[in-house]
């Protein structure tokens, strides 16, 4: 029965060889062939050149994951402390807007933010003067805290619901106040959902493209743009999309293992995937 | 006062979140030539008819759902079949099954999609046929719900008694039969969110299938091309339908949830 039951997976292998292996050796072939299909680092090492918006990603990435954890760890905190009825419903709605399909919800925030969109509007007519917020980094930024905040939310909320009571009990009754409980008992207990929380954030928002297209105009261009370029775009290049490709999964790959060092017992993985 | 300020940040906090969609349903009702996204001038339901009435959306539409039924059915039949065997296999050959099956997860999408643009045109130079289309979409998207239905079955199976199995062998049960009859049922519950879990992310996914369509549409492909070619309220009429449905959809389930969680506390008493 037991060589039965593993045949099964046979096909779920054969799947994966040639959806999931076979395509990331392609994009690795192509980052180091030429249109001839010789061998040549150029592409690589033309990647270089565009340090300047690998760094604009990682660094739009990370001020949107610390926005996401600095305000959904209030927001994951007071859900937690709810009465347990109504967590459920809180957690559904913080939930809900992802339903809606992200273009959506980033074309709403076009409307908003736009020159003469709904805030402007709303500024001048209490006599405010009109504020440009679109088209700008600070707009992207924006779309990508809205997008992401709930994967930072909600792996937050299921370790901070886990944390025993009677912890937080007894350091109180070993002296410590609110302040001292919070940053000594509930802070480092729920350390693995913060971890699992920025990776769930960052990891999308470093390698987003439609955000930045729809909010940081042409001037705010990411890595995802530059791929996109290259294998749809004006500059058709794939060999340079594929070295491209190859360099954001490697620093991607960096990014988690750094985190994972922080979570020597991979507790994150249970808090991590709630969806 | 604590409480105060607890409330205070739930509300702005929701008001962040559920803003933008409030602004986008309100103006699917605005009464305007112009397709101003800003000025109220009145309510008008012409939206939704000139939604209903185009057929590039219902033919996105219709592809849309072709895709996420057939990804959904079939990544919960390879997804279930692939649960079982890893859930059986031995340590190590077991940690190779979970790190290919997680690998898709924490990838980037638009590599993922890149990679697979890349697999279908070097298969089509190769063994010439059709160029991006259906097949290639539904394929994609079957390989992306797979490692979710799995790691939906895989707790289910490893809760459940495997003597189980073993006992109705023994009772003269055929192993197919025995699976049918006693497995299945077992990890029904994990099947099912993995199947529903497939649906929803195949026709919500832009990304992949934005690199693996080549012209055909799917509702969110044209969704994007929406925002970048025209400023149309139609696009709002078609948000507002489809919060709706998802709505609609949250809700049916909930309730189910609710009674099956009630029954199962009857028939404990």
């Amino acid at each position: 029965m037991k060589t039965n039951s593993k045949l099964l997976s046979a096909p779920y292998t054969v799947w994966m060889t040639i959806f999931i292996i076979l395509p990331m050796l392609l994009v690795a072939w192509f980052a180091f062939t030429d249109q001839s299909g010789a061998f040549t680092l150029e592409h690589i090492l033309s990647v270089g050149q565009y340090s300047n918006v690998f760094l604009r990603s990682i660094w739009l990435g990370a001020v949107a994951t610390a926005v996401s954890l600095i305000l959904g760890y209030p927001m994951a905190y007071i859900i937690a402390k709810l009465p347990a009825k109504r967590q459920s419903v809180m957690v559904m709605l913080v939930m809900l807007p992802m339903w809606m399909n992200f273009l959506l919800r980033t074309y709403a925030w076009m409307t908003l933010l736009e020159d003469n969109g709904l805030i402007n509007a709303a500024l001048s007519a209490i006599g405010l003067p009109r504020v440009h917020m679109i088209n700008t980094a600070g707009a992207v930024v924006l779309g990508m805290v809205y997008n992401y905040i709930p994967y930072m939310i909600l792996p937050l909320y299921s370790v901070l619901t886990k944390i025993d009571p009677s912890v937080i009990e007894a350091a109180q009754d070993l002296g410590a106040d609110g302040k001292k409980v919070f940053l000594k008992v509930v802070v480092p207990m729920s350390m693995p959902g913060v971890i699992s929380g920025v990776t769930m954030v960052f990891v999308p928002a470093v390698s987003t493209f439609i955000i930045s297209k729809m909010l940081g105009g042409g001037g705010n261009l990411l890595i995802g743009d530059l791929i996109d370029m290259q294998f749809l775009g004006s500059a058709y290049n794939p060999n340079l999309g594929s070295a491209i490709s190859l360099v954001l999964m490697v620093i991607i790959l960096i990014c988690m293992g750094i985190m994972n060092q922080f979570d020597e017992d991979g507790a994150s993985q249970e808090g991590g995937l709630m969806l | 006062m604590k409480k105060a300020a607890a409330r205070l940040y739930t509300f702005l906090m929701f008001l962040f979140l559920y803003a933008p969609i409030l602004v986008l349903i309100v103006f699917s009702f605005n009464d305007t030539e112009t397709a101003s996204r800003t000025v109220w001038s009145g309510f008008s339901l012409k939206w939704y008819q000139k939604l209903f009435e185009d057929r590039l959306i219902l033919e996105a539409l219709r592809n849309t759902l072709i895709i996420a039924v057939a990804a959904a059915a079939a990544s919960t039949v390879l997804g279930t079949m692939a649960a079982i065997g890893i859930n059986s296999m031995k340590r190590l050959p077991k940690r190779v099954m979970m790190n290919i099956t997680n690998f898709p997860m924490v990838n980037p999408e638009i590599v993922t999609g890149v990679s697979m643009m890349l697999l279908f045109v070097f298969a089509v130079g190769l063994f010439g046929g059709r160029s991006l289309g259906m097949a290639s979409i539904i394929a994609a998207h079957i390989t992306f719900c797979l490692p979710y239905v799995i790691l939906q079955v895989l707790p289910k199976l490893r809760q459940m008694d495997e003597s189980l199995f073993e006992a109705a062998q023994d009772l003269g049960c055929p192993p197919a039969k025995a699976f049918f009859k006693v497995v299945l049922p077992e990890i029904m519950p994990g099947v099912v969110t993995g199947m529903i879990m497939a649906f929803t992310l195949s026709i919500d996914d832009f990304v992949i299938s934005y690199f693996t369509s080549g012209t055909t549409q799917t509702l969110p492909i044209y969704i994007y091309s929406m925002t970048r070619k025209r400023v149309s309220p139609e696009i709002n009429a078609l948000s507002t339908v489809l919060f709706a449905a998802v709505m609609a959809l949250l809700i049916v389930v909930n309730v189910r949830t609710a009674k099956a969680r009630g029954q199962a506390k009857e028939e404990r008493r």
